[in-house]
């Protein structure tokens, strides 16, 4: 999946991968991330 | 400035204030002392009746009224909740891995039960409302008149109450006078048992004060008066004198304080006071849920340091969380599982030369600049402090990570938490060419558990294994476990960041 110049919303779990995590992968494939947001289900 | 005293080179002098350290004999005495787990107990209370003032139930039966009978049906009764396989699992009654010969769901088995078990008790209801008058400084509970009588019986025969504790219950009042109170104060919580009777009522300590609401209030009450059993029962079973305790750490998440000061804190004094340690204070550590673990480290190194011989660090329950995934839970017609309130308390004392020993030496710690990845927090919790000693992730006999019962979180979608960290951290093992990827599975049975606690936040990491490692290393079948805790600190909207401790246990030889 070609991530350049789109824009993401990173949903991450802290048990599982975080919003932050999610968000340093897809800036290092080019897209531009508008939301990161990190949920705890505990 | 006064001199205090001369060591060395260094000069230490009194500071310009009123307030001086009293010069003793423990402060003088700079040899180190290895801290040992010197006992753990947990406490249960099966409240089925206040499940509705969880949080998530109170807002969802505010925007739906009709959802009560739906979930007054799916309550447990105390005979279910005591049977309840993790439930004894939780309180010692049997060995994690014991659920693993069981098939789930769980909830559905219902064989042996008992109130009273090897780390603890499970509380009925009845008695824990007791237990929330006893605990009220301020007048804020009032129960039933009748109630009142019936539970002041059963209570009595408690070995861990008081009849000082019974002064305090108090004689009720007529259930005419409640229903006044709660009208003239305006917005008091109604105290209700499973089958709806209403026994009490919780009222505001102040007409603005968003802080000491009844809500507010009832989350904190019940986080000290379940605190304080765990602590009276760690007290009991170690046959250590109240007064013997030097200083109380509490590391419940409950805010306790007043429109000033949110979180002004200290719950860890009152919980003392009601354990009668006269000569003890104390502090609250938070952390969200790795909490416990921070406060376990702090506890052993003051032990370690010499400040204080022996410190309980205690850990309330969450009141706020009781069926916080009600919802799921009726979608699958299976009980409400979340209506147990949870609490533990530990003692770490000087080296006794037969408990466990705590290793300072290699504390895990998830830094600010250590990266948010679950492999960047599983480097920092367990392959860093692994490191230092040379040790092995095989090593390990048992990782206690977040130990949330899957019965209760998987029906909503939020997975097995405690499978997920095991993986993780056998997928590190991999990483570090331990073992091979296909020996992931055997490593997470081996060195893994399934998860038991009730979803109890602070109380749920790590922890609920503590008294279980106990046992087994005392006993010469397990060398060491490690235990490692993460905490949300995302969600107070203050950082991105969450946390992470860890700390290794190991026989004392």
């Amino acid at each position: 999946m070609d991530l350049k110049n789109k824009k993401i919303i990173a949903l991450g779990e802290r048990d599982g991968v975080q919003g932050s995590a999610i968000a340093l992968c897809v800036q290092s494939a080019g897209a531009e991330v508008v939301l990161d947001v990190t949920h705890c289900f505990v | 400035m006064a001199t205090l005293f001369k060591a060395g080179p260094d000069t230490f002098e009194l500071p310009k204030t009123h307030c001086y350290t009293r010069f003793t004999n423990m402060q003088t005495d700079t040899a180190l002392k290895a801290p040992v787990i010197r006992g753990v107990r947990y406490f249960l209370a099966h409240t089925p009746g206040l499940v509705q003032h969880g949080s998530k139930p109170s807002r969802d039966l505010l925007a739906d009224p009709g959802l009560a009978a739906d979930l007054t049906s799916h309550l447990r009764s105390f005979t279910d909740a005591s049977a309840y396989l993790p439930n004894r699992a939780f309180l010692g009654g049997i060995y994690p891995d014991d659920l693993l010969k069981t098939a789930r769901p769980w909830h559905g088995q219902n064989g042996e039960s008992s109130r009273w078990n090897p780390h603890g008790e499970l509380m009925p209801e009845e008695e824990f409302y007791g237990l929330l008058k006893i605990a009220d400084a301020f007048d804020l509970v009032w129960l039933d008149e009748d109630f009142t009588n019936d539970v002041a019986a059963t209570l009595a025969g408690h070995p861990l109450v008081s009849e000082d504790d019974l002064e305090r219950l108090g004689q009720g009042h007529p259930h005419s006078e409640i229903e006044e109170r709660m009208a003239e104060t305006g917005g008091g919580l109604p105290l209700q048992l499973r089958c709806g009777r209403t026994i009490g009522c919780i009222v505001r300590a102040h007409d603005e004060d968003a802080t000491l609401t009844p809500d507010v209030l009832l989350e904190n009450l019940a986080c000290k008066a379940s605190a304080a059993m765990a602590l009276r029962s760690l007290l009991s079973e170690t046959s250590t004198a109240p007064e013997d305790i030097p200083y109380v750490i509490n590391c419940g998440e409950e805010a306790v304080g007043e429109r000033y000061q949110r979180g002004g804190g200290n719950l860890a004094k009152g919980i003392a006071e009601m354990c009668g340690c006269t000569e003890a204070t104390g502090s609250d550590v938070k952390a969200f849920c790795c909490g416990p673990v921070h406060a376990m480290v702090m506890a052993a190194a003051l032990v370690n340091s010499g400040v204080y011989q022996q410190v309980a660090v205690v850990a309330g329950c969450s009141l706020a969380k009781l069926g916080m995934k009600f919802r799921s839970h009726l979608d699958n017609d299976q009980p409400v599982l979340e209506d147990v309130l949870a609490a533990t308390a530990i003692l770490i004392g000087e080296d006794d030369g037969v408990s466990p020993r705590l290793r300072l030496d290699s504390i895990g710690k998830h830094t600010v600049g250590a990266g948010s990845s679950q492999q960047a927090i599983i480097k920092c919790l367990v392959s860093e402090p692994l490191d230092r000693l040379g040790l092995r992730f095989q090593d390990v006999d048992k990782y206690a990570t977040e130990l949330h019962n899957p019965e209760v979180t998987e029906p909503g979608g939020s997975g097995d938490v405690p499978l997920l960290n095991y993986r993780m951290i056998a997928a590190m093992a991999t990483m570090a060419k331990e073992i091979e990827q296909a020996d992931i599975p055997q490593f997470v049975q081996e060195h893994g558990m399934p998860g038991f606690s009730p979803t109890q936040g602070h109380i749920a990491s790590a922890i609920p294994f503590l008294g279980h490692a106990v046992d087994r290393i005392k006993a010469g079948e397990m060398e060491r476990a490690m235990f490692l805790a993460k905490g949300s600190l995302f969600l107070g909207r203050m950082t991105q960041l969450s946390d992470g401790m860890s700390f290794i246990i190991e026989k004392n030889h």
